[in-house]
């Protein structure tokens, strides 16, 4: 039995675009032992998903293999049949996903999606001996009641036990490889830290071999034993861990080190003014009798950031929905310059509609797809300011010159002819059209590379000081807090458990939910995981 | 003791479904009202002196005001009542339950063949998608709902029956026939109607499935090494059941309610026959009562419908 278990050798994969077929991967080779695992790291776009479905012989719809070889254990997986490579798949070379919540079919429970390949598909084992090693897999993960867990439908176990869940479901056959496709991206930093470590540690137990893909340095740097940089399809260098780390060799390489150096000095909040924003002992439900934020209370002043932070679930977005009057509170107040907000949106005035905007996460979804740049801008100018004619196109233009991108190119184009990161610029441009005092910017990062989200909090850094913004700030990743805000909330389940300026929240001693919360933000030593773990298996 | 919500769903709606009911028993009431004419003219004929068609009238009870008559039928048909024939003279209840057996018997043999038939077709083609297969059956289906019933019945009568013999062109079966002569003298109605109502839940079966095959789960069954069969049977129909379970109600409501023309064609003396002819001669209470049968079917139908779209979705049987 030879050492090598996978070789990839000068791999090309294309995609069609319209009736065109683009190259997607540019000639890739990869080589893994037994046993070994690679990290494959690289922003959007870089090939990675598709590399790693590569290796098993899968391509999806619209892409296709030009060129190059697949070997798995001595077998050629391009040239096999595909009746030949199903056997494989899920037996040999297993596969998981980063959305386990869509990854799972929700029509079945988790024993039986877990058990289908062993039991159904491969017919290595019986049904009742399969459903036995699902539970001890179960608890190998760590899963809470392993021996129930399974009986449970998907949408009944919550996202970091699916995560586990399909980890176990990947192992069920006891396979040779896996491929970890950004598997904790979905995740909060607290349940992330649990999932890693307890892939981590089955992985070892079942000698299996794994390529683990993330655009996640830190994360990288606890799983893997050697690194692979892909940028736009073609590699960039490869190295064990700790050497990349110390010691990269390419100007990208060094370059996807070095994003996380902004930061923004913190400006301490001004004595005895009047807040721009100030929430109140704010409590509100979706459902009467069960407060999904209670008392909640915090001041937000004119050229100040306030980042909101938390798990999902923690009640972030719903204060901001609560500001801007989507959510009624049943107590509390919101004031606006010291006038209290009414609670419903349909009876606040224009002006104070105005002074108020939002920035989403997820530009794709955020913009009208068949509408202009010129109109989607233009539009709150147009309402909110009265703007017609040739002011308004000035307004517009103006406003693409601010967030930087260049009035005679994008005007008239529609989103869809428009990158990620600019799209989102365009979310900017259409909050600050209305020239409100106070944004809130919802996760307006979390969806970008992080060159792309650097560039942004940048823009907003900058429009902050000349424009004397405040800006509520919801994130759950804290290296952006760290970057942009000047004062921290930390929420949990509804209630503000700590705020504090910045440098105070980043020094000792905290509350505990809060140094949960810092302790699990994943740092670049390999040895990061172990050291957090142990210590909180001793405290 | 606290309902299932599943049973507290099903009351209400049978509930609103009495109040639809009402609502249509009056809606067609008036209908029939604004039409020209009332039956003592329609039997009497053009001929009949003034004097006649009152003492008609008054027999009948329509000189009555509109809103006196209604209410009497409501308060006989709440008493389980539903009345005479105004033309024959006959109990309703005795005059509807032959023909509305007949047209159940119909309605049930054709989905009994087209149902499994349109999901079976429906899910090769899936599984075939954009192959010759896949396009004979779409091009085939199609090109049967686009001709019009009355064509397909009078195509199949020419073939079947005049030229080659094989089956009988009037499907009446008289009243004591044994179920072998009952199949075998309405199987050209039941072919019509079959190629009628295949092709929308065929389409809707592959469309459903098709819809899912982009889904993740889809993908992680496929890298789990699932064949194409049993992705499409076991990962995408169970997600799929509910539009197709609404499609198949929907049709089967039409096998029992939409077909007065293939009735008419092949002289079968069904529910929808009876109503034309009664709304023809304004016999307002059979029309009522016929009207009251087509409607119950339709929610019943939707109410099963609605039923079995929650029974196969686990996330709406199995809270968290």
């Amino acid at each position: 039995m030879s050492d090598t278990l996978l070789t990839i050798r000068d791999l090309k994969i294309e995609g069609r675009q319209g009736d065109r077929w683009q190259p997607i991967i540019k000639g890739v080779n990869l080589e893994l032992k037994r046993g070994e695992v690679l990290g494959l790291i690289g922003e959007s776009g870089a090939g990675k998903s598709t590399l790693g479905l590569a290796a098993m012989g899968y391509t999806r719809d619209g892409t296709r293999i030009s060129g190059g070889s697949v070997l798995f254990d001595g077998l050629d997986l391009l040239s096999l049949s595909e009746r030949r490579r199903r056997r494989l798949r899920g037996k040999r070379i297993a596969y998981v996903a980063q959305s386990a919540a869509a990854n799972f079919n929700p029509a079945h429970r988790l024993i039986d999606q877990t058990v289908e390949a062993p039991a159904a598909i491969h017919r290595m084992m019986g049904r009742s001996a399969a459903e036995q090693e699902a539970i001890e897999l179960y608890a190998a993960l760590r899963l809470p009641n392993p021996d129930e867990i399974g009986f449970r439908y998907p949408h009944q176990v919550s996202g970091g036990q699916l995560q586990r869940a399909m980890t176990a479901m990947a192992m069920a056959c006891k396979p040779d490889l896996i491929i970890f496709d950004e598997p904790t991206t979905a995740l909060d930093v607290t349940t992330q830290i649990e999932v890693l470590s307890a892939i981590r540690t089955a992985v070892q137990e079942i000698g299996t071999a794994a390529i683990y893909i993330t655009h996640d340095l830190a994360v990288v740097a606890q799983m893997a034993d050697r690194i692979k940089i892909l940028l736009r399809g073609d590699e960039v260098e490869e190295q064990e861990t700790r050497a990349m780390l110390a010691a990269p060799k390419e100007e990208y390489s060094r370059s996807l080190w070095a994003v996380r150096s902004f930061t923004s000095e913190e400006r301490p909040a001004p004595e005895a003014a009047t807040p721009v924003l100030r929430v109140r002992d704010v409590t509100a439900e979706y459902v009467p009798g069960t407060p999904v934020l209670q008392d909640v209370s915090f001041d937000i002043h004119a050229g100040r950031t306030v980042a909101v932070v938390g798990e999902s679930g923690s009640g972030k977005s719903t204060t901001a929905r609560v500001i801007t009057g989507l959510l009624p509170q049943v107590r509390g107040t919101v004031e606006l310059d010291g006038q209290a907000l009414p609670p419903r949106l349909p009876d606040r005035s224009k002006d104070q509609l105005r002074q108020v905007q939002m920035i989403y996460q997820s530009a794709d979804t955020a913009l009208n797809p068949k509408q202009t740049i010129r109109e989607i801008i233009g539009r709150p100018a147009r309402f909110y300011l009265g703007l017609t004619g040739r002011a308004l196109e000035a307004k517009v233009r103006e406003l693409l010159e601010a967030i930087e991108l260049d009035p005679d190119t994008f005007i008239d184009r529609l989103p869809g002819a428009l990158s990620g990161g600019q799209k989102q610029r365009i979310g900017i441009a259409r909050a600050l059209a209305a020239e409100p005092k106070f944004i809130i910017c919802d996760e307006v990062t979390s969806a970008l590379d992080q060159l792309v989200a650097e560039g942004i909090l940048r823009l907003l850094k900058r429009l902050q000081d000349e424009r004397d913004l405040a800006y509520m700030f919801i994130t759950h990743d804290l290296a952006t807090v760290k970057a942009i805000a000047d004062h921290v909330v930390v929420m949990q389940q509804g209630r503000v458990v700590e705020q504090a300026p910045k440098s105070e929240m980043f020094t000792p001693p905290h509350h505990p939910y809060t140094e949960l919360l810092l302790s699990s933000v994943p740092e670049m030593d390999p040895d990061w995981l172990d050291r957090t773990i142990r210590a909180r298996r001793k405290g | 003791m606290t309902l299932h919500p599943l049973a507290f769903m099903i009351l209400k709606r049978l509930a609103l479904g009495l109040v639809t009911l009402l609502a249509i028993s009056l809606f067609i009431f008036l209908a029939i009202e604004l039409l020209p004419g009332d039956i003592a003219e329609e039997v009497l004929g053009q001929s009949a002196t003034p004097e006649t068609v009152a003492a008609f009238r008054r027999e009948l009870g329509l000189d009555q005001p509109a809103i006196t008559r209604y209410l009497a039928w409501l308060t006989d048909v709440l008493h389980g009542d539903f009345g005479t024939s105004l033309a024959s003279g006959r109990e309703i209840s005795e005059l509807l339950a032959g023909r509305f057996a007949n047209t159940l018997f119909l309605a049930l043999y054709a989905a009994a063949i087209s149902v499994p038939l349109a999901i079976g077709l429906g899910l090769l083609a899936a599984l075939y998608r954009g192959s010759w297969f896949d396009r004979t059956v779409n091009i085939a289906t199609l090109s049967s709902i686009s001709f019009p019933e009355y064509f397909v019945a009078y195509i199949l009568l020419l073939f079947f029956s005049v030229k080659w013999g094989l089956f009988p062109s009037i499907a009446d079966f008289g009243s004591d026939a044994s179920l072998g002569t009952m199949l075998y003298r309405t199987f050209l109605p039941a072919l019509t109607l079959v190629l009628v109502v295949t092709a929308h839940m065929m389409r809707m079966t592959r469309a459903a499935i098709i819809n899912l095959l982009a889904q993740p789960y889809i993908e992680m069954a496929r890298l789990k090494g699932a064949s194409p069969a049993r992705v499409i049977l076991r990962h995408a129909l169970p997600n799929a059941l509910a539009p197709i379970i609404n499609v198949v109600a929907l049709n089967l409501a039409y096998l029992v309610t939409g077909v007065v023309i293939v009735e008419v064609v092949f002289v079968y003396p069904g529910l929808g026959q009876l109503m034309v002819d009664s709304v023809a001669k304004r016999d307002i209470p059979v029309v009522q009562a016929c009207c009251l049968i087509f409607a119950g079917i339709y929610i019943l139908l939707n109410l099963s419908a609605d039923v079995l779209a929650i029974a196969t979705n686990p996330r709406l049987m199995h809270r968290k």
